[in-house]
């Protein structure tokens, strides 16, 4: 149970002269959902942007599944297993519900474009579509397919891209603010709903999130930091009742934090 | 339902469309027949299928990939020459090589190969030319491409590629349009293929597009040009795809070049200039970036429109005693830019938006059946 | 061997000027929009076709040259608010379209207006004499060309850094929404910036009309080309950058012009090889080998995108 997936060792990123992170180690294990919390600006997404091959770490190192993985291209990655989803909402805005999800497949395609271009292929798209459908309907979007992703509401779409992102067969899932803008009974099914996910397909969950019920409520470990650097960490209680956490974060925000 | 799905469903608008385009071909293939072959309409179906394929390649990297390319005049040079080096008849090389004692190549292909050639060429270089221009930002892009388009027009002018150029002279004699034609005993022509051809030599490789588009890759491409970071947290990889784009993309600029140097009868370096580019984009531009339908359209109205239809505006008229004001040579195409300002500033999806024939029909049967509907 | 290669140097500098006031033009509207103007090179070419109009109809040369920098600088103004501004809130790429769209206008209205011939340009007295300078004879245009770019990017630059104005647009150009949100009237800004760029154009074609004699409705297209490539050449949104490129690309494409015949007096060729061929492709060459090596130019800044 305790089989490492992801390991960051004393990452750092500078933007010029600014520190964004700065010396970051973690471990997240097979099956666990773990939290990465702390303040706007705290580097959390930056972190996320590292891990995912958007930036190259200034120092430091990120192993999956005990493969070094550091400088590797973003595409590199999630072909290793690594899928995420974005803070501010990056679906493909041209194209349907159905195509978005189908899109994020084509990464396991087998076929080269000449293939493909002459149908060549055919099995495998039908596959593709077969499976897309399969999903859609686990998630709850199956009705909305034919919809264009950005006509959809809101939480819908952070909905939409979860389901592009395990489109992509992932076994590590990297979910940015996936509650931001819910409402609290959204945000509870979220919790659910990432949990329910987590099983179905055998993940591993790590998430950035704001909203301190959801995070309390299903992670099994939690990370803080501020300033880019790790405050604390441990279990929900733990980490409820650490004093530097209380007073870098849950003390100055605790008005937007426990909603 | 699901098997609807899981199979993507040719319906019954993909079927209509289908069928229309086949009748158009009948329709022109009898009207060849029967109108007399220096009608403007058959000049204007053979440029208009040249210009058609060119745009939906040049759509395929700006529409489909969000790739600003400005270099399609360059990739049609290359075609173009490509295919005028290799097919010009052996007994006519010393004449068209003068000054270069008859050129360096001395032997013949058949015309298909020559064109497939021209296109591989143009793809060749858009690959080499791709290696450091295609990380670069839209806009630098863009510049890039078309200063590209530059440079091979001046290498294809150098004297020292004579020989195989023929330089800053004009390539001429090789097969063209006219010689699709069937020619009984006596030379005379029995079959009038030479606008049929054409049209079908266009038609198949925008087919071929239109299925690369539909494909995998084709959605991987429109993804990208959605949004390039979430297209690569996804797994496509961006370098690979946008080269795939740009080069087939040339590949059929190439094609089309082919296909320019076929209409023209003469290719020449020089002709290939930015301007043509800048044509060719705005052609785009009205059809709708983003749909194979709109570039088609588009580009029949546009040759249609300039070598035909708006051809009084460059002449005085005159109505009774009365002299039209302003027309006069030129005015064509201040008129023609004024129509493209007002497309590019109020109408910018164009014709077509982003809508394909099939997705025209399907309006239509949906609206047929709402008033179905209602009426019963 | 300097006799041969001087001649070639002096009109390297001269034309280099002269592409620097355009690449200015570019510069500083991609500095703020950013969006490549691919319209400046045309409204240069109708600076020179309204000198050639307005000197035909009798208007003394005097004051010619003061209503042709007043006319160019008003068609900058009018281009940036019909083609441009409707479009700000548009993807990059429909702004191009439309810079694209307007040097299609601009070069057929042009056609229709001279009937695609060739236009004389006026003789202006003084700058057309002939100096004979170092053993090279040239036109007085050719000398005072660089003085004359140097004193305009000074007070340019004196402009930016000391006025009101000039902070606005440094504003602007480093934060477009802030700088909104600080109450800088962005319009005006921009306005002010293509009345600049335009009226620096219009400058450069008296200079450049001066020196080649004839304008044509394609006239404006190479030189505007040439200029942005100094522009991206020095790091675009820098002036020093642009006019230094400006410079560098002038002599260069000059040298080659007359590379021939200087390798073969240095002995190095036998006979002519046509390398002229190549003094607009190099340009080029420079550019994809500049945006490959060093995307943000000689003196551009780095950034990072937001994810």
């Amino acid at each position: 149970m305790s089989e490492n997936v992801l390991h960051i060792d004393h990452l750092t990123m500078r933007f010029g002269g600014v520190v964004a992170v700065n010396d970051l180690s973690m471990d997240i294990n097979k099956g666990e959902i773990v939290a990465l919390i702390g303040p706007n600006g705290a580097g959390k997404t930056t972190a996320f942007n590292m891990i995912t091959g958007v930036y190259t770490p200034t120092e430091g190192k990120v192993m999956l599944n005990g493969q070094d993985v550091t400088g590797k291209r973003p595409d590199e990655i999630t072909k290793l297993g690594v899928a995420r989803t974005f803070q501010n909402i990056r679906l493909f805005s041209s194209m349907t519900v159905f195509d978005n999800v189908l899109t994020a497949r084509h990464l396991r395609r087998t076929s080269n474009f000449l293939t493909a271009t002459f149908r060549l292929n055919a099995v495998e798209e039908r596959k593709m579509r077969a499976d897309t459908e399969a999903l859609l309907r686990e998630v709850d979007l199956f009705d909305l397919k034919d919809e264009m992703a950005i006509s959809l509401p809101y939480g819908k779409q952070r909905l939409l891209e979860i389901a592009r992102a395990l489109s992509t067969q992932p076994k590590l899932l990297l979910l940015d603010e996936p509650a931001a803008g819910m409402n609290p009974q959204e945000t509870e099914e979220l919790g659910a709903f990432i949990k329910q996910i987590k099983d179905k397909f055998n993940l591993t969950v790590f998430l950035i999130e704001h909203h301190m019920n959801l995070v309390m409520g299903i992670s099994d470990r939690i990370y803080v930091i501020d300033f880019g650097k790790q405050i604390a960490q441990g279990t929900p209680a733990e980490v409820q009742n650490n004093p530097a956490v209380i007073a870098a974060y849950l003390g100055v925000d605790e008005e937007e934090g426990v909603q | 339902m699901s098997n609807s799905l899981t199979k993507k469903k040719i319906d019954s608008a993909t079927i209509i469309s289908a069928v229309i385009v086949l009748c158009l071909y009948v329709a022109v293939f009898i009207a060849e027949q029967f109108i007399p072959a220096t009608s403007m309409l058959f000049t204007v179906l053979k440029k208009g299928a040249t210009y058609a394929l060119v745009a939906v390649s040049m759509n395929l990297c700006n529409g489909f990939t969000g790739i600003f390319s400005l270099g399609q005049a360059g990739f049609m040079l290359i075609g173009a020459y490509v295919y005028g080096i290799f097919t010009i008849p052996l007994a006519a090389r010393m004449d068209v090589y003068q000054y270069y004692n008859g050129g360096l190549v001395q032997f013949v292909l058949p015309w298909f190969i020559a064109m497939i050639l021209g296109g591989l060429a143009a793809a060749f270089f858009a690959f080499l030319i791709g290696l450091p221009v295609l990380r670069l930002k839209s806009d630098y892009l863009a510049i890039a491409t078309l200063g590209f388009a530059e440079i091979i027009r001046a290498l294809f002018q150098w004297d020292k590629l004579g020989p195989v150029t023929n330089g800053s002279n004009m390539l001429r004699l090789f097969p063209t349009f006219n010689d699709f034609n069937v020619r009984g005993a006596e030379g005379q022509v029995t079959v009038y293929l030479s606008t049929l051809v054409p049209l079908l030599i266009a038609g198949v490789c925008i087919g071929v597009i239109i299925l690369l588009i539909n494909s995998t890759f084709g959605r991987a491409l429109k993804a990208i040009r959605d949004d390039e970071i979430a297209a690569e947290a996804m797994g496509i990889r961006l370098a690979s795809h946008k080269r795939l784009a740009f080069c087939i993309s040339s590949f059929f600029a190439g094609v089309g070049g082919a296909m320019l140097a076929m209409y023209q009868t003469t290719v020449q370096a020089k002709s290939f200039t930015t301007a043509m580019t800048y044509e060719i984009l705005l052609i785009v531009v009205i059809g709708g970036i983003g749909s194979v339908t709109g570039s088609c359209i588009s580009s029949f109205l546009f040759v249609a429109a300039s070598e035909w239809w708006l051809r009084f505006l460059d002449q005085k008229q005159m109505i009774g005693n009365f002299e039209v004001p302003l027309l006069r040579n030129g005015f064509r195409l201040v008129v023609f830019s004024i129509i493209i300002m007002i497309v590019v500033l109020f109408f910018r999806q164009g014709i077509m938006g982003t809508k394909e024939l099939p997705d025209l029909i399907r309006n239509w049967q949906r609206k047929g059946k709402g008033k179905e509907a209602t009426s019963k | 061997m300097w006799n041969t290669v001087f001649p070639y140097i002096l009109s390297g500098i001269s034309v280099g000027g002269q592409y620097a006031l355009i690449a200015i033009g570019y510069t500083m509207v991609y500095g703020i929009l950013r969006l490549i103007n691919f319209a400046h090179g045309d409204v240069f070419m109708v600076a020179g076709i309204i000198m050639v109009y307005m000197a035909a109809s009798g208007v003394p040369l005097w004051l010619c040259i003061p209503l042709v920098l007043v006319l160019t600088a008003l068609i900058g103004f009018v281009i940036e608010r019909v083609a441009y501004k409707p479009l700000r809130t548009a993807p990059r790429m429909s702004a191009m379209i439309s810079a694209i769209g307007v040097s299609y206008t601009l070069q057929n209205l042009v056609l229709y207006i001279t009937g695609g011939l060739n236009q004389i340009y006026p003789t202006i007295p003084w700058i057309s004499d002939s100096v004979t300078i170092f053993g090279a004879t040239t036109k007085m245009v050719t000398i005072i060309t660089p003085f004359l770019t140097i004193i305009l990017v000074v007070a340019l630059v004196m402009l930016i850094n000391h006025t009101k104005i000039g902070m606005a647009m440094r504003a602007v150009s480093r934060d477009f929404e802030t700088s909104q949100l600080m109450g800088i009237k962005i319009n005006s800004v921009i306005s002010m910036t293509f009345v600049i760029g335009t009226f620096l154009a219009g400058v450069a074609s008296v200079l450049y009309f001066t020196n080649y004699t004839t304008v044509i409705q394609t006239s404006g297209a190479m030189p505007g080309l040439k200029a942005f490539v100094a522009a991206v050449f020095g790091g675009i949104g820098s002036i020093p950058g642009a006019v230094v490129g400006a410079f560098i690309i002038g002599i260069a494409e000059n040298i080659i012009k007359g590379l021939d015949i200087i390798l073969f007096k240095a002995g190095i060729l036998s006979g002519p090889v046509g390398l002229a061929t190549f003094s607009d492709a190099f340009t080029f060459a420079l550019l994809i080998i500049i945006l490959a090596v060093k995307p943000t130019g000689l003196f551009g800044e780095k950034t990072t995108d937001k994810v």
